[in-house]
């Protein structure tokens, strides 16, 4: 190991080694002073961003080219290191009053994050594979996190069969793609490809079958299965850092490998890609109307955002666009998770022991008990229905460019209508804070409220000036 | 890089109102409806200040802010602002019409105050922006804007349907303006710039894509004007919505479509717009005759005036579609026009409204004897409706008819005269829904209402000296444009012959 090795993989270096001495820390710490724990997390969390941010404009291989250090790694790293801290602030309070409190969760935490982040600079499939793994196990356990709870153990071990099933897509993949190039490098695979020497058939298959694998951990249409019942049973703030953190962590992987390795078979892979944004743009938004439970609602939403997501990267095989793809997918995840993050705040303010103050009625009246709780409900909605002044307007509107600019009108047609429909429902969870009476509790909670007051704020003000934000997300090119 | 201070001061200075109501108790329900008066008075003040700075001669878009705002990665999106002869009117209209709303309230609205009057004014923010913007995105984020603080008016503050009404107005609207969004990402995608002007200038969208792009605009703006038969949503949210509300939804918002036609979808796209006049203007006459028609049947005196002003934007549409002077003009008076009588309107509707908690007109009658001045000012708002000579509507409607006749001669646009002759008979009908309206209510034997609001323990009165208040301007406004038009046409002409220009230039193609 080289200092180049060193300096590549340095936030994941920090991290694995902060999450492991946590780990030993933790049994020292007192039962009832877990927020210790939290805090240390919280710590190594921001330690890690600092050297990420330290990173920024670097470029590096480490490792014999297993690993990649760029613009893209450094910051989907940073936005994944944030979706952590918020991911500890919402969970703090929340795990206490749950009764679920314990250290360990802050460390798996942690290590989920190390895989996410080494995913981001894989440049190889064994280490995609590797990360995948990684980042997946500890999310097993934590959406388990509240065992004896019945619905929580089904959630953590239908994750992991289904996780495991489509782990074993991704490494079937894997395997023939290496069959068809004779290499697992992904610039390797490329060369190869360009060079004529790939056996094509082979090549879509395994790109096919990393595809589904893929599209299991982000959820997209015809893999989302699991995503209401694992986001339902899961303990709440764990179900928001999943759908987060996973979901950057599954697009930055499949964006990495797709447009890297694979954009000589772009042309076979596009209308694949198209007709599952369609497909998931369409089923997660109808089916969220019938949803009455807040945690199933919000599951379909951020399948239906995986399909807008998957919109914007169909171009990925057109040179001109595939930067102007990856910048706009990256900023329209850095929207998505600050809206996540703070509806999932507000959602776990209202929650009651045993799955009570879950179900959207039990939101009738939050605007009388709570103004500003309501109105920052309601800039989460608009923002995830995509009106102005909010972020998720800018973001749609920045995917939206991109597949018009790539010619897929039909898509982009898709894709304002299912909007429309999104809107129904959003809307709806308005009409029922704003607009009907009732008496919901909500638990005032010094960090939970930090985090979707902070949230609420940034969605509007960042709505006025994306210039910063869309300048650093241009700039998040693949070496 | 340019920079006037006015317009955007115009635009912006509700928001004052709204973080000094932030920090108002909602008890303090006095302070509130002062503040927010004297917000909206003082918003109405700056734009007279932009009138007088207004140089009605210049057709060119004046007093012009323009500030690169996002930049990046081709994006070439501006925050450009600026006011010329198509918008001076209606900037000054919702200036106008806000303070008046809002003067309304004060009996009407009783339950959270604070919030409506914070909504009320965010919601002229909205509007203001919409007539200011001249580019493209900009336009965009104020139009979807102008949807949320409405959406909660009606949906708090609303009739017993209002949740059904608000969302229905709020879906509607967006599905119309979604696909607006996408000609936008064309247009900026394909010229370059979002910036309203420059597209002008650059011009040479092939005939067969302006095509679309006019139509993914006219739907936005159909809806929103509504044009049949995308009208639905009106009559519900017009109804539904608290007086206040539908006000500033008939006088203004409605105008907003309107609006977008002349803006955007004839000289961005003169030659689509050309081809599809005979379209838009035929469905215009069809507005107009079912506005109307449907208009006598309705026994709800608001759901009257609601259908009434599908008949009465109607013709707006079709002075617009004759793509000639005095259309355009017409059509822009006729704007102004049917926000100072249907504004007037639902105002002495609320107000009947609020002594007796009925709108169906089967009760009223001989209401004359015991609100006489009630009634003549519901005289006079009603004949300048239905276009009485010397009232503001016949001015506008004359025009109207004169640029939908000039455009129906051989050779022209339209090319048929059954266009300005049909639309002659809404006319006519509108004399007789309105007159028949009004004989219900005021003429007669007395209604039922004046025994039922007898047993409540009250009796009914005439207009208080704020009702009077509220409702004076108007009538100031409708008696001057009905008998002295010209400094009105004046501030549009010039812009509008600069259109027309464009226009007929794409008619020689």
């Amino acid at each position: 190991m080289n200092q180049a090795d060193f300096q590549t993989l340095l936030p994941v270096i920090v991290l694995t080694v902060w999450a492991a001495l946590l780990l030993i820390v933790d049994l020292f710490i007192d039962k009832e002073k877990k927020g210790i724990t939290a805090i240390l997390a919280a710590v190594g969390l921001a330690l890690t961003m600092g050297i990420s941010l330290s990173q920024t404009g670097q470029t590096s291989l480490g490792f014999s080219e297993m690993v990649v250090l760029d613009g893209f790694s450094t910051f989907v790293s940073i936005l994944l290191l944030f979706s952590g801290l918020m991911g500890i602030s919402i969970a703090y309070g929340y795990l206490k009053r749950m009764g679920i409190e314990r250290g360990e969760y802050y460390s798996l935490i942690l290590f989920s994050i190390v895989g996410m982040m080494l995913m981001t600079q894989a440049a190889d499939l064994i280490v995609v594979f590797i990360a995948l793994e990684l980042l997946s196990i500890p999310l097993y356990v934590l959406a388990a996190f509240a065992n004896t709870n019945a619905s929580s153990e089904e959630s953590g071990i239908k994750y992991f069969l289904l996780g495991a099933f489509s782990g074993s897509f991704v490494v079937y993949g894997i395997a023939l793609v290496f069959g068809a190039t004779g290499t697992t490098a992904i610039a390797g695979i490329a060369a190869t490809a360009a060079a004529g020497t790939a056996n094509v058939p082979l090549m879509l298959a395994g790109s096919a079958l990393i595809l589904v694998g893929f599209g299991f951990k982000v959820a997209a249409v015809p893999f989302q299965m699991w995503t209401p019942d694992v986001y339902q049973g899961a303990p709440t703030s764990v179900t928001a850092f999943m759908a987060a953190g996973a979901k950057i962590a599954g697009f930055a992987a499949l964006m990495r490998v797709f447009s890297t390795a694979f954009p000589s078979i772009a042309t076979d892979l596009t209308p694949v890609l198209a007709v599952l944004a369609a497909l998931t743009m369409i089923v997660g938004n109808v089916a969220a109307i019938a949803q009455k439970n807040i945690k199933r609602m919000l599951a379909y939403s951020s399948i239906a955002h995986a399909g807008y997501i998957l919109m914007a990267f169909v171009a990925f095989g057109n040179p001109a666009l595939v930067d102007d793809a990856i910048s706009a997918a990256i900023f329209y995840l850095v929207a998505y998770a600050v809206t996540n993050f703070g509806s999932w705040a507000i959602v776990i303010s209202l929650e009651e022991k045993e799955g009570k103050g879950l179900a959207l009625d039990d939101y009738a009246g939050l605007w009388r008990s709570n103004p500003l709780m309501a109105v920052a409900m309601a800039v989460f909605m608009l923002s995830l229905t995509g009106i102005p002044p909010t972020l998720g307007l800018i973001g749609k509107i920045y995917l939206f460019r991109v597949v018009v600019e790539g010619g897929f009108i039909w898509l982009a047609i898709i894709g304002v209508l299912t909007s429309l429909i999104s809107a129904f429902y959003y809307l709806r969870l308005i009409v029922i804070m704003f607009m009907k009476d009732g008496e919901p509790k909500t638990t005032p909670e010094g960090w939970l409220d930090l985090t979707w007051g902070a949230m609420a704020i940034a969605t509007v003000v960042f709505s006025f000036i994306p210039m910063s934000l869309f300048a650093w997300a241009s700039e998040a090119l693949m070496k | 890089m340019d920079f006037e201070l006015l317009p955007n001061l115009v635009t912006f200075f509700p928001l004052v109102g709204v973080l000094i109501l932030f920090f108002i108790k909602p008890e303090n329900k006095v302070l509130i409806r002062w503040v927010s008066l004297l917000t909206a008075l003082a918003t109405f003040g700056i734009s007279l200040v932009l009138l007088q700075q207004f140089d009605a001669n210049n057709p060119a878009l004046q007093m012009v802010t323009n500030l690169p705002w996002i930049t990046v990665a081709d994006w070439n999106i501006s925050y450009y602002m600026g006011v010329d002869g198509l918008s001076i009117l209606l900037i000054l209209l919702t200036t106008f019409l806000t303070p008046i709303s809002l003067l309304s309230t004060w009996s009407a609205i009783e339950e959270r105050e604070k919030d409506f009057n914070i909504f009320f004014l965010m919601l002229e923010v909205g509007m203001l922006g919409v007539f200011m913007a001249q580019d493209l995105f900009l336009f965009y984020v104020f139009w979807e804007f102008t949807l949320v603080p409405m959406y909660f008016l009606i949906g708090i503050w609303g009739g017993p349907q209002r949740i059904y009404a608000s969302i229905k107005f709020f879906l509607y609207t967006m599905a119309g303006s979604l696909l607006m969004l996408l000609a936008i990402l064309w247009l900026g995608i394909n010229q370059g710039t979002f910036a309203v002007p420059d597209l002008i200038a650059l011009g040479g969208i092939p005939a067969g894509i302006q095509t679309w792009l006019f139509l993914a605009f006219a739907i936005a703006f159909a809806i929103k004007v509504p044009m049949w038969p995308l009208h639905s949503w009106l009559p519900d949210a017009h109804v539904q919505a608290p007086t206040a509300g539908s006000v500033i939804l008939a006088g203004v918002l409605l105008k907003m479509g309107t609006y977008g036609f002349v803006r955007f979808n004839l000289p961005l796209f003169p030659e689509a717009a050309v081809k599809f006049a005979p379209m838009m203007a035929g469905l215009a006459v069809v507005g107009i005759i079912y506005g109307a028609i449907v208009s006598y049947y309705q026994r709800d005196i608001k759901k009257l005036v609601a259908y009434s002003s599908i008949s009465h934007l109607g013709f707006v549409m079709l002075g617009l579609f004759a793509l000639n002077s005095q259309g355009i003009q017409g059509g822009i008076l006729q704007m102004i026009n049917h926000g100072l009588s249907t504004g007037a309107l639902f105002l002495l509707v609320g107000m009947i409204y609020e002594q007796t908690h009925t709108r169906n007109f089967d009760v009223y009658g001989g209401l004359w004897k015991i609100m006489p001045v009630y009634g003549t000012v519901m005289l006079v708002v009603t004949l300048s409706s239905m276009g009485l000579p010397g009232l503001n509507g016949f001015v506008g409607e004359f025009t109207i008819l004169l640029g939908a006749w000039g455009a129906g001669m051989p050779g022209e646009v339209l090319g048929s005269y059954w266009y300005a002759g049909l639309s002659a008979i809404g006319v006519i009908l509108a004399a007789i829904y309105m007159l028949y309206m009004y004989q219900k209510i005021f003429l007669g034997p007395e209604g039922s209402i004046v025994q039922t609001v007898k047993e409540h323990g009250h009796v009914l009165r005439d207009l208080s000296v704020r009702e009077i208040i509220t409702i004076v301007p108007l009538l100031v406004f409708i008696f001057w444009i009905g008998l002295y038009p010209k400094p009105f046409f004046a501030l549009i002409a010039p812009t509008v012959d600069n259109l027309v220009k464009v226009l007929q230039a794409a008619m020689m193609h």
